[in-house]
């Protein structure tokens, strides 16, 4: 009796992407790298404006 | 089975070949724009001075929370997205986004800058701009946009809120200035979308929205055309009026306005039939584009008054 694979096996090699797969990821990837970075500095310059120097001036 | 649970069950594992691009795309940049230009009128008009980065912030987050709204509805109306032409290209319809991609991708887009807003304003602009996505994505899309041919008139108060909700943002509060924006917004916005239901009427019934010529008839339509530029032509001149907008405002919203009425009373002399199909057609894409530049003119004229007055020159 052969043993069937399970329909949901993935190959032993696994999934090879496309050269168009790839780019796309990479694209998005990027776009992710660039919205996370921007939104860390517009967070920091908010923090500054809000609270400003008083961000050390708070009881311990 | 419906078309979203269709597209989904079909190919869960494949990989995606959506670029950056057609994620933007999902956002609907062109209303975005116009909801960040008139919201840039709301913060102008607001008394008082408002930091540079907490304005922006405040925009940013308006432009996102609009720009989810137009990913939610893209997630629900991809069936009709996928017979009208002028929506077919869309990413979901165009098979590059599947629609559980476009719906995690709004409800995070929603979520995010109804935080941010609140965070950095205050939680009564976060409120507005919440009521804002609900009332277009629950209200318009999911129930009156297939049930009423009153869709846009009621939908319309979505895309007239991100004035008020950048007042709010500015202030804490809503004034009757603010109110104003709102109104002129909620009341230009049934004569723009139904010079353009005129044309595009067949491709309407052909998706079974009730849009007005649809279902009262081309002529009813021009008539609540013109019914509505009559109302919308003397508010358009209300800022003037009430003293947050100069005469130069008044002079471009009660000209602009004129045009806008002589092009409404074409519409609604020029019937198709007897030869003239043409020359009617013309006439409603001629309303539908001026309307566009109606309301940017009169929303430029008191962002960049304004923005002078601030600057001050």
């Amino acid at each position: 009796m052969v043993n069937q694979p399970a329909q949901n096996e993935r190959p032993p090699e696994g999934i090879k992407l496309t050269p168009e797969q790839e780019k796309s990821r990479r694209a998005r990837n990027i776009a992710i790298g660039l919205a996370v970075g921007f939104f860390v500095v517009l967070f920091y310059a908010i923090t500054v404006v809000k609270v400003g120097p008083a961000v050390f001036n708070r009881p311990l | 089975m419906s078309y979203v649970s269709e597209q989904n069950g079909l190919d869960q594992a494949r990989i995606s070949l959506a670029g950056p691009g057609d994620y933007f795309a999902l956002l609907k940049p062109r209303v975005m724009s116009l909801v960040v230009f008139t919201a840039l009128a709301g913060l102008l008009v607001a008394p008082g001075q408002m930091n540079p980065v907490i304005g922006f912030t405040a925009l940013l987050a308006i432009a996102i929370g609009a720009g989810a709204s137009g990913a939610l509805n893209m997630w629900y109306d991809a069936d009709i997205d996928a017979v009208m032409t002028r929506t077919r290209t869309r990413p979901i319809p165009a098979g590059l986004i599947l629609p559980n991609e476009a719906l995690a991708f709004g409800l995070f887009l929603s979520v995010f800058s109804v935080f941010m807003l609140g965070l950095v304003t205050n939680w009564l602009a976060a409120g507005l701009l919440a009521f804002t996505i609900f009332f277009y994505v629950v209200v318009y899309t999911m129930w009156l946009k297939r049930s009423t041919p009153q869709n846009i008139v009621i939908g319309g108060a979505a895309g007239a809120f991100p004035p008020m909700v950048a007042y709010a943002a500015a202030t804490g509060s809503v004034s009757l200035s603010s109110l104003v924006l709102f109104a002129i917004i909620f009341v230009w916005t049934p004569p723009h979308f139904w010079a353009l239901a005129l044309l595009k009427s067949k491709e309407y019934q052909a998706v079974g929205i009730p849009m007005m010529p649809n279902v009262k008839g081309p002529d009813h339509t021009r008539l609540e055309i013109l019914l509505y530029t009559i109302v919308l032509a003397p508010l358009a001149v209300v800022p003037w009026l009430m003293g947050f907008a100069s005469p130069v405002y008044g002079a471009v919203a009660i000209s602009a306005g004129l045009a806008m009425l002589a092009l409404a009373v074409r519409v609604f002399c020029v019937r198709r039939g007897q030869g003239r199909d043409e020359e009617s057609d013309r006439a409603a894409k001629q309303l539908f584009a001026f309307s566009i530049v109606y309301l940017f003119l009169l929303f430029a004229v008191i962002v960049v008054e304004n923005s002078v007055s601030r600057l001050g020159f």
